[in-house]
């Protein structure tokens, strides 16, 4: 039907004459599409909504992952994990997430402006900044291992300049958080930063040259034109990097496996299955941590509705 | 208009595929000759090309018409464990110890005979049996010790092994003079810091799991588990391990070791041969990597546990169990597998390897840890998860290190009376069951 575009009277006679055929032909256009839905829709299903629903369901039990019986338990999960306050304190380790994670948003702002102007080398350094994002994470974890390690990569970069014995960035427990959220900024920046770059670019040229012509300078393009535009991605952003640092895994579970106060939430939740065996306990944190980012999402979008962004 | 009916075709069978591709066909081959296709799991990702695939083919020469197929698994306790949920995980696969209890084995193992029996003819039998009867065969297994570096010892010059926590404390000091860092935790590994619970049952002898499971504070001077993470403890606190634990690697400690840049690490008699390999790799000779056993003697002189490596087992629901146990025979029997690891022979008969020479030597006793009381196999594990501690795994030794290294709160005494407790507490819970 889409393709049927253009003068509504010309379609209509062209279909005319085969309007009684035309009927057959809706209604089974009507199951068409599902038909190509179900392969994908099955696959969601199967994939994610099952296994969630299940979740919800082992949450109420104390299985312990084999057992063919399951013992229900109630709420009795729920109150342990709001009860054990060792459970709760590795939320803790999030905030050094968070902290990276708006770094990550200035920073993927920052270069997304710039690189939107016209700015030497340009191509190159879009790159630069969005290579890391396609590196596999195992691969970086590896790769900053070495990075990170007495006399390693960044030891060797720090002694050059004259920094010597800088600590053991991952040895040291006040630094260990820093440096796997740094790792973390390093990889993820490239993707806010392209979600920036794309939503800056799709602001019409004309509004520069209006400015232009007003007199307004850089920073006044970027406060009442760029950020205007681009609110929407920036709420959207800003949603996914909550959700990111309070469920922060691979980096420190790759690196670090969790060791030496770098455990967060996910990897609690992780070892609480498969190494503790509890399964039942282990899906009621997960259930609570989708709750929080769920509260979380609705507070954001009350605080910044983005329905402002019809005004234009 | 004809694209719809082939299209709901194709649809409907993609479905049907997607359904039906769990299930395959066929009669099964419970007590016949050994014929067709067996399907074996390993953890062994580094020999599958190579060793395992010229023993298959020695066993199809053995026994023309059939075929061994391996798939090598390299998470293969976290894969294998959720493979068991599925009724698809190989026709021969290794029990994966750390998440199956015991008493779950006649759920997914085909039994093969009773404890008593094969007792006669292997060693191990009893961590592989369940009610008195064996649903695994040991692959090999090993003595616990700690494996160092001759050059560096001798230059340091400690030439006979320690008997005591306090002389081998001293003899780590005199290693660190020479400039070799003395001990090396593999903590970000991790599960080389989970083996050295091996040497559980040195000092308690063979009944420890049943006398810990009775007990509220394992954690007490004398006890087992006290010398072992006690000992971990004072090597880390006393400066004598690497310096930064966390940007450890087991592929490279090998290296080290040989090197003499680390001079031990506390392991099973399995490391050995391949220590010996890295020393070789090195320029250096075999003999430079020596193997000792833990410093606890007593009156009767120095213990090692052995223990068995992993189990073979038999699916219960493989269609060719015939094959299987044809294949779980040779290879226990024939293949030599244990004898190329320099490890100890699940074969009663077959004589003690060379990696043990130092221990033939020195006169050590070798204790094999009894059977659980039955009924009571899970219960060690059963307050371990409660009590979150894994005594079999990595993760409360990694918090250990971190307070013995300065890294976080506490100390010794703090540290040993928080696991007390919570094993205290976790058997109280698992008791209410």
């Amino acid at each position: 039907m889409s393709t049927l575009k253009g003068d509504p009277a010309l379609t209509a006679r062209a279909l005319a004459p085969i309007s009684s055929r035309r009927r057959n032909r809706l209604t089974g256009s009507g199951t068409t599409p599902w038909l190509f839905l179900i392969i994908p829709l099955a696959f969601l299903i199967v994939l994610t909504y099952i296994p969630v629903g299940n979740m919800f369901w082992y949450s109420l039990t104390s299985w312990d992952g084999l057992d063919p019986d399951m013992e229900f338990v109630g709420l009795g999960n729920f109150v342990r994990i709001f009860t054990q306050p060792e459970i709760f304190q590795v939320f803790f380790v999030s905030l050094y997430y968070l902290a990276g994670a708006i770094a990550q948003l200035v920073l993927a702002l920052y270069f997304a402006t710039l690189l939107s102007f016209k700015t030497r080398f340009r191509n190159l350094f879009k790159g630069v900044i969005f290579f890391p994002y396609l590196i596999n994470g195992v691969a970086i974890g590896l790769v900053f291992l070495y990075f990170f390690r007495p006399g390693g990569t960044l030891d060797a970069l720090l002694a050059a300049v004259g920094i010597h014995d800088p600590g053991q960035w991952l040895g040291d427990p006040s630094l260990v958080n820093i440096s796997l959220a740094g790792t973390s900024v390093w990889r993820y920046m490239g993707l806010n930063f392209v979600l920036f770059l794309g939503a800056i670019q799709s602001v019409p040229a004309e509004q520069y040259e209006a400015a232009d012509l007003d007199g307004a300078n850089s920073w006044h393009k970027f406060r009442f034109i760029i950020l205007p535009s681009i609110r929407r991605i920036l709420g959207l952003s800003f949603i996914l990097a909550i959700a990111g640092a309070l469920s922060a895994f691979e980096m420190p579970y790759i690196m670090t496996g969790g060791a030496n106060g770098s455990e967060t939430f996910v990897i609690q939740t992780v070892n609480t299955a498969f190494k503790f065996s509890k399964v039942g306990l282990a899906s009621a944190m997960a259930v609570v941590l989708l709750i929080i980012v769920l509260v979380i999402t609705a507070v954001q979008r009350r605080v910044f509705p983005d329905e402002r962004g019809e005004e234009s | 208009m004809t694209i719809r009916p082939s299209l709901g075709v194709a649809a409907t069978a993609a479905i049907a595929a997607l359904l039906l591709s769990g299930c395959a066909g066929g009669a099964a081959n419970d007590d016949g000759e050994p014929a067709g296709t067996i399907t074996v799991l390993t953890n062994r990702t580094d020999l599958v090309d190579t060793t395992f695939k010229d023993y298959a083919a020695e066993f199809t020469k053995k026994y023309p018409g059939t075929e061994v197929k391996f798939e090598a698994l390299t998470d293969y306790e976290g894969d294998a464990k959720i493979r068991l949920n599925s009724r698809d995980y190989g026709d021969v696969l290794l029990i994966p110890s750390s998440n199956v209890t015991k008493d779950k084995y006649a759920d997914y193992f085909e039994p093969m005979g009773s404890t008593e029996e094969l007792s006669k003819k292997y060693r191990f039998t009893n961590e592989g049996s369940f009610d008195g009867t064996a649903y695994g065969v040991s692959t090999f297994g090993s003595a616990m010790g700690y494996v160092f570096n001759k050059d560096v010892w001798t230059k340091a010059g400690i030439t006979t092994p320690p008997a005591t926590e306090e002389e081998y404390l001293d003899a780590l000091e005199k290693v660190k003079a020479t400039g070799s860092i003395p001990y090396y935790t593999n903590y970000k590994d991790g599960w080389p810091l989970a083996t050295i619970e091996g040497n559980l049952g040195t000092v308690q002898g063979d009944t420890v799991r049943t006398q810990m499971i009775d007990d509220d504070a394992p954690w007490t001077e004398g006890n087992d588990q006290y010398n072992i993470d006690g000992l971990l403890f004072d090597t880390v606190s006393a400066g004598l391990s690497e310096p930064d634990p966390t940007t450890t690697n087991w592929e490279e400690s090998k290296n080290l070791l040989a090197s003499g840049e680390v001079s031990s690490m506390v392991l099973g008699s399995w490391a050995v041969s391949q220590m010996q390999d890295a020393a070789e790799a090195a320029g250096e000779s075999r003999d430079v990597i020596g193997f000792w056993p833990m410093p606890w003697k007593t009156d009767t002189g120095f213990t090692s546990v052995t223990a068995s490596d992993k189990f073979l087992a038999i699916s219960k629901y493989s269609k060719n169990k015939a094959t299987a146990k044809a294949w779980v025979d040779w290879f226990t029997n024939e293949s030599g597998y244990a004898a190329s690891q320099g490890a100890i022979s699940p074969v009663v008969s077959d004589p003690a390897p060379d990696t043990l020479k130092d221990f033939q030597e020195l006169g050590v006793n070798y204790i094999e840890l009894a059977a659980d009381p039955v009924g009571k196999e899970a219960v060690i594990n059963d307050i371990a998860n409660e009590a979150e501690i894994d005594l079999f795994g990595n993760t409360y030794r990694q918090k250990l290190i971190d307070v013995a290294r300065g890294a976080a709160d506490g100390d010794k005494e703090s540290v040993f009376a928080d696991l007390n407790d919570r094993w205290a507490a976790a058997r109280a819970t698992v008791d209410a069951k």
